[in-house]
């Protein structure tokens, strides 16, 4: 593994820089669209939100804010990702290379994105009043989970997308079907205890929920929790890695 | 005396039909009217070779008789769907040049990024860059976007680029020079050094000369099948037959030269 990574690092940091440079076509505002997209969409929200479900809560764009970082990183990711194969298929079928060096590269740039959205995050917490404690350290727990769900999200995507080239619009209602359901302007204390408990069937509720509980409630949350959010990040790894390695030698066929 | 790279009796599967840019509504309409077809043949059917130090080995064929899938199944980005490849040594394929490019890149960027999938270190671009520059003769173009660049630009790019291995298996797909006039000479010059510093090279070509020119041994293959593995000399001649319409000349190279699969001396020595 360690000579592996030795091996291409060269050419794991061409391809990022190569990712780099297409998703921002070398322009300034091009970098900073990319922090400003998620601020839009917060004000909107904020805007639209504020007096239905934020009346009588106390930080409610902090609350938002927290669904739509963690959401919009998801989303971000998983769009990426998903063409990770098919736009590096001119590479891969000549040249004998890990494929998901071209995923992990694609996701570099996403997590990036996501890292200068939690600063801005953590700013306007402070704007709102939140008291920064020792707590806030445990943050970092869910975004390793994170950013493990999102790679192995990534790497089912982009071999379905080998296959399937309608993934793309498949893909786009799921997210937006996830983002309904995910809890990120609206809170879930109105519905019954079984509601509640379901949604935590769905990995991105549950990684936001963290966030809330530990910026918001400043409680860490209980083990079971933990090892359920570390039990969705393995599964979509594991599932992951079952499919690229299965399919290694298969994708050529399709591109 | 131990081989450089021994192919023991590999046949690959090639896939092919309808499944190509589907997508999941149709793949599953066809699913389920049973009108989902995909085809399995065998590009390449029970081939075996060995090569020694110093062997420079010429594959001829027609269109479609599995010299492309033979040699991505040697450079690893296939895998036989049975038998073996044994490689001893590090194995740089040159093949289709030009695709692989990104022409949003830079020039510069991407005779980088191209090093890097070729296995260069950084270290090495970083030197051997200026070099591959003045060899492309792309001084001016460097910052250019690629797609700005003609093809026969791109290609002395990516010609220059290969042309710095060192590999100890050297795999060359129709790749012995490119450009125009003056450059054509320059790159074959350059090519021809590259192949007297391997240990072994593989060669795909159309030109029936050229091989006989170089190689010191031939495969012949025929959908699929090794029809003559051995002596150049003779092969091409039958072959360049074959070529002619002499229907006779491929039974008489496979009687002749019978490949090394279903030779029983060769059989004997495994």
């Amino acid at each position: 593994m360690l000579e592996k990574i030795k091996r291409y690092q060269f050419l794991f940091s061409e391809l990022v820089k190569r990712d780099f440079t297409k998703k921002y076509k070398r322009t300034m505002l091009g970098m900073a669209w990319s922090i400003l997209s998620p601020l839009m969409t917060l004000l909107i929200m904020w805007i639209v939100f504020s007096n239905f479900f934020g009346g009588n809560m106390k930080h409610y764009v902090v609350y938002l804010f927290a669904g739509q970082l963690v959401f919009g990183y998801f989303t971000d990711s998983t769009n990426l990702s998903m063409n990770a194969l098919v736009n590096n298929a001119g590479i891969f079928t000549k040249v004998n290379v890990p494929k998901y060096l071209f995923l992990l590269s694609q996701n570099v740039s996403s997590l990036i994105n996501f890292g200068l959205t939690l600063l801005l995050f953590f700013g306007f917490a402070a704007l709102d009043g939140v008291t920064f404690t020792w707590k806030f350290l445990c943050l970092l727990y869910p975004i390793a989970c994170l950013v493990t769900f999102n790679i192995g999200m990534g790497m089912i995507l982009s071999a379905l997308y080998v296959f399937f080239r309608d993934m793309q619009y498949l893909w786009g209602v799921i997210t937006q079907l996830l983002m309904w359901m995910s809890a990120i302007f609206y809170t879930i204390e109105g519905f019954s205890y079984k509601v509640q408990m379901m949604f935590l069937a769905n990995p991105i509720y549950l990684y936001i929920r963290y966030f809330r509980k530990i910026v918001l409630d400043g409680v860490i949350p209980s083990p079971g929790f933990h090892l359920l959010a570390a039990a969705y990040a393995l599964a979509a790894l594991a599932i992951g890695t079952f499919v690229y390695r299965k399919y290694n030698h298969e994708f050529l066929y399709y591109v | 005396m131990q081989s450089v790279l021994k192919v023991d009796n590999v046949s690959i599967r090639y896939k092919f039909g309808d499944f190509r840019d589907i997508g999941l509504k149709e793949w599953t309409m066809r699913k389920l009217t049973h009108t989902y077809r995909v085809e399995n043949f065998m590009a390449v059917k029970n081939v075996s070779f060995e090569l020694f130090e110093g062997d420079l080995l010429g594959i001829i064929g027609s269109n479609g008789a599995g010299k492309s899938t033979l040699l991505k199944a040697v450079t690893g980005v296939m895998v036989p769907t049975s038998g073996s490849i044994k490689t001893d040594g590090r194995i740089s394929a040159l093949l289709e040049l030009a695709s692989g490019f990104d022409g949003d890149l830079t020039v510069k960027e991407n005779a980088y990024l191209r090093g890097a999938m070729l296995g260069y270190t950084r270290k090495f671009m970083n030197e051997a860059y200026d070099q591959i520059i003045e060899f492309a003769e792309l001084k001016d173009f460097e910052d250019r976007p690629f797609k700005q660049l003609s093809s026969g630009m791109q290609s002395r790019l990516a010609f220059s680029i290969a042309s710095l291995v060192q590999p100890e298996i050297l795999i060359l797909d129709e790749v012995l020079s490119v450009g125009d006039g003056a450059f054509q000479e320059k790159s074959s010059k350059k090519m021809m050094e590259i192949i007297k510093s391997g240990a072994v090279t593989i060669l795909v070509s159309h030109s029936v000369k050229q091989i006989e020119a170089l190689c010191n041994k031939v495969l012949w293959l025929n959908h699929g099948e090794a029809v003559a593995f051995g002596e150049t000399q003779g092969i091409c001649e039958l072959y360049t037959a074959f070529l002619a319409g002499d229907g006779n000349a491929l039974k008489e190279a496979s009687e002749r030269y019978s490949a090394p699969g279903v030779n029983p001396d060769t059989e004997a020595a495994v």
